[in-house]
Parts: structure tokens; sequence; C-alpha cells
């Protein structure tokens, strides 16, 4: 793993990597170098499976975090190339071109989490919300409690009892 | 490939020319296309699904894969919960398959809390792993038969499953959903007995799977119906994420028990069963030795599983347990390919963010979409089921 990482930090600015095993790294790229690296990832270094893409959203420090989770199918590790972007106008570059799936998973962030893949098929169109005006419902500052509570109605309890008294009465009717 | 990818039309005079972007265009008001919905309530469909189908008389010209119907969310719910409170909620993510998620989940968290699971609890997580694989492969049996029209096989493979359900129910409690796998182990040992009746039920396996073989492999019937049908081609394997049966049906041997090992696995001797033709028979004989190879595996595993012993290790208390921060990916081969969690942690009693990959969220979309075209109406429902997808793990 050590080897891939020199390697493409002679052709690309790698911000920072950290190994968490043996057979799994994270390695942080810029916006603008990332599909060019994954590209490289995928074309010269031999990364040729895209496990997941998925997104952290960090509401504090005001960005979302990419993950691309990268395997190696003979070498059989992992890299995972983390990519922070602004949660203000929320975008990145597509890599639909790269895999098949890459544009279910960027429809699904689109939806989810509100970030844009421009370019990228179907990428408006819902995929599992149908009809949602509320904002991104994966985004931490989207309230699920509170949602549920404006949406849907409270349906009454049931009747409740003491257990006590409910079996006196049960049981010894006339006392 | 020499095969066509599905059986068609030999006249294509009769249809319509492709455009630049390889599809037809669609003219409903030449009143030639039809457009049908395959689901989300129908026996073809695997769960609550639905295939959009534009129809040219009954050859399928396009379509378009919609999930949603059984969104609830669980990514999100997990946000909310603490560590521990996620096990009832991991395990419904693939309903017939909750130990992979619990297992995933688990593994995790240990790793990134940083605790050494005891060999004991190591070999009973190897045994729940295999005995969901074996009852998850007899139901899918049950349903590639079924959509093709053979009703007794899923008679015979759900009586199966049923006794592996048994087991599961005297080993964990529950049926269905187990869980039975929590940070730093498992629940129990193997109650008393419990060995001599698992070898029955296995010998049972064995015997049915035989009449399995002569009923649906060797069946003419079936065979028209699969052979040289539905075939992912190898060069798809990567650029669509195939892994799994599917994959190793195309000949190439993707299995993370063998490729990245874990739990007990490198102590068992097993190859993982390949194919070469990649059609829907191919890929349903690579899940029926599968199936016999899960036999064998619990075999080995029921030999040298320890009937005593530590099986779970110190944490601290779960309901104030601070996962130290940090992110990590951890994987298992579930019947369908890879299955892994992706976690990360901020320090908190509870998860920054989990994303489940689950193997139909590319089985069921781009792949199913792209090899429905030019299938016959009458095949969707093989075709489908033939690819092994369960709806809960793509809108978990």
């Amino acid at each position: 793993m050590q080897t891939i990482i020199e390697n493409l930090q002679k052709h690309f600015q790698v911000v920072s990597y950290h190994q968490q095993r043996e057979n799994l790294g994270f390695l942080i790229a810029s916006k603008e170098v990332a599909v060019g690296l994954i590209t490289h990832l995928r074309d010269y270094e031999g990364f040729a499976h895209l496990v997941l893409l998925t997104a952290v959203d960090w509401i504090e420090d005001e960005h979302f975090q990419l993950t691309y989770l990268l395997h190696h199918p003979e070498k059989k590790v992992d890299l995972g190339v983390r990519v922070m972007i602004s949660r203000e106008n929320a975008e990145m570059y597509s890599i639909h071109h790269l895999w098949e799936q890459a544009r279910t998973y960027q429809r699904e962030l689109r939806e989810m989490f509100g970030i844009n893949f421009p370019g990228s098929p179907d990428v408006d169109k819902p995929f599992i919300l149908e009809g949602w005006e509320e904002i991104p419902p994966y985004r931490r500052d989207f309230d699920t409690k509170e949602y549920s509570e404006k949406t849907y109605f409270p349906r009454p309890g049931r009747e409740t009892h003491d257990p006590a008294e409910y079996m006196k009465k049960k049981l010894y009717p006339n006392e | 490939m020499s095969k066509k990818l599905l059986k068609w039309n030999e006249d294509r005079t009769l249809f319509p020319e492709k455009n630049s972007e390889g599809k037809i265009d669609v003219d409903y008001d030449s009143h030639k296309f039809m457009k049908i919905w395959h689901g989300p309530q129908h026996p073809g469909i695997t769960g609550n699904m639905s295939l959009e189908l534009t129809l040219l008389g009954d050859e399928v010209m396009d379509c378009e894969t919609h999930v949603g119907y059984l969104h609830r969310g669980f990514e999100k719910l997990m946000e909310r919960r603490k560590y521990i409170q996620c096990f009832p909620i991991v395990c419904r993510v693939a309903v017939p398959e909750p130990d992979f998620n619990e297992y995933c989940f688990a593994s995790a968290m240990e790793e990134l809390a940083g605790i050494e699971v005891p060999e004991a609890a190591e070999w009973l997580r190897t045994l729940v792993l295999e005995m969901s694989r074996l009852q998850s492969f007899l139901a899918w049996m049950g349903g590639q038969a079924g959509s093709l029209g053979q009703g007794i096989i899923g008679q015979w493979t759900i009586y199966l499953r049923d006794l592996i359900l048994d087991r599961f129910e005297e080993l964990t409690g529950g049926r269905i959903y187990h869980m039975y796998m929590l940070p730093g182990g498992v629940r129990g040992l193997l109650p008393d007995g419990f060995r001599q009746r698992m070898t029955e039920n296995l010998d049972e396996i064995d015997r049915f799977m035989k009449d399995v073989k002569k009923v649906m492999f060797d069946n003419a019937v079936f065979k028209k119906r699969t052979v040289g049908m539905g075939v992912i081609d190898p060069a798809w394997i990567h650029p669509f994420g195939i892994t799994g049966p599917n994959a190793r049906a195309a000949g190439v041997a993707k299995d993370v028990r063998k490729d990245n090992p874990y739990l007990k696995y490198p102590e068992l001797d097993f190859e993982p069963v390949v194919g070469k033709d990649s059609d829907i028979y191919t890929r349903a004989d690579v899940r029926r030795r599968d199936l016999l190879m899960t036999v064998d595996l619990i075999r080995q595993i029921m030999a040298k599983i320890p009937d005593k012993g530590d099986i779970r290790a110190k944490t601290p208390n779960v309901l104030h347990w601070k996962v130290p921060a940090g992110e990590t990916y951890s994987r298992a081969e579930c019947t369908r390919g890879e299955y892994g969690y992706y976690m990360v942690s901020d320090g908190t009693e509870y998860p920054r963010r989990i994303n489940v990959r689950g193997p139909s969220y590319t089985h069921a979309v781009a792949l199913l979409e792209k090899m429905i075209v030019n299938a016959n109406i009458a095949d969707v429902a093989g075709l489908m089921v033939s690819l092994h997808t369960y709806p809960p793990e793509i809108e978990r």
C-alpha cells in the first residue's frame, strides 16, 4: 500500500494519508484532483472495483465528505479516497464514465444529501423518495422526529388498565 | 462471447432501429409499444421493487428499476441511536440474511474500538454466517424454480430452510432475525444436542438436494429456458461492480472468504465455486454447488467448534460506549456477493455515519436494466431472480 501511495504522490497532491489496517487506507484529495486521481487508480494502479460511494455530513465544519472506496482485486487491498466539498452549493464532478453503477450512487447522493453531480445520467430523477419537498433527509440538520410529528398524526393509544384491578374485576366480578 | 445475451426474435426488421445512444425512440402514439409495471406486487419479483418495462410485442425494449417501496431510512435511524441500539436495526437491512449485517456492523465497531473477539465466538460467528448462507440459498432456489414454473422445488427447499431456522431458533431464540452477534462476541454457546440435530438436518439437505438436482437441473424445460439466457459478460464484472455467484458464474473467482479472509475461514478447507457459461443455468448451478459447499463447511465448523470457552470480550458499558473517532470498512461474503459496512465514528456514543454496501445495489439497478433489454416478457422474472437481489439493501 505504501508503494501505491508513494506513486500517487508523484502525480497528485495527496493532502494526507491514514493506514486504517494492513489492507485498508484512507487518503484525502482535493475536489479538483479527485476524479483524475481515481481514474489513475483505476487505470494504472489496478483499483478496478468501486466498492461504494457515499457521503458524510460534517455540518459543524460546513462540508460534506465524499468517500470513494476502491478495491484492488489482485492485491486485495482497499483505498478510500476522501474528498471534502462545501455544504453551500454542494457539487462534485461525476465519475459515471468510470463505473456504470456510479450513476446510481450519485443519483442517491443527490436525493439524500443534495449533492449535485452535473452530467451524471438521471441525477435529478427521484430515486427512492417521491414528491419530497423538505431539505435532503440524510443531512444532519434534517430532524426526523420533527418531520414525522409534522407530517403524521398520532393515533390514539389503546385503553389501558391497571393489571391488578382489571384481573380482580374479571375473576371476581361480584365482589 | 459467442452466445447471445438473451434469446430474441431473429427477424429484427420487425423492430425499429436504435438511435445514436443505443436505444430505440419510443413513440406510444404509434400503438406499437406498451408500458407495463412488473411489480411491486408480483410473484416474479424479488421483494418490494418494480420494473417499468417498455414492450414491443412480447420483447422488452427498455427498463427502469424503481425502488423506495420499503425505504425505512435505516442509515439515518442509526445516527440517532447508540451503537448497541443499532443491532435490532441492522439485521432488517437484508431480511433473508440478517447475520451478515450483524457481523459487519459488530466487526467494524470492534476494529474502531480495538477489541479482540475470543476464539470460540469467532467459530460461532462463522457457523452462524454459514447457516445464514445455507437457508438463504435454499429460499432462493425455490424462488428461481418458481419463477420458471416449478412449484415443487420451492416446497422442498422451504421445508429444508425451516430445518435450519429451527436450529437458529435453538441457538439464538429467533428464526428470522437473530441479534446473536454483539460487539465483542456472541450471545451463547451451542445448546446440548445441537450438533446431533444439525448433523441430521445436513444429511436431510444432502438427500433432498440430489432430488432437486434431478427435478430442477436435469429438467429439459428448465434447461431450455435458462441455458444461454441472460449472459453476464466477464468484461462487465468491474465496470458494473458484480460480485458473488454472479461473478463466479462468469469464471471470475471472487469470494471475500478467500480474497480477504475473516473469522475462521482460513482454517477451513474450501475453494470458491466457479462456472463458465455465465447464463441463468450456470448461475443457478454455481449457487447449488455453493450450497453443497456450505453444507460441507458447516460440517467442518461443527468438528472444530469448541464446546466451552469465552464467547464475549470485555467491553465498556454498551449504554455509554464512546467508540473512538475514525472510519473503517468491514466486509463479508454473503450469498449474493460482497456485503459491507462503512462506519464513521466521531468519538461520541452515536455513530456519525453508517453506509451499507449491499450487492443488490449494483446487481438490481445498473446491471438488470442493461441485461433485461431484448428479453422476452416471460423470462423477466427468471432473469431477475437469477441475479438474486433484495430491494431493502438498495434503499436502506
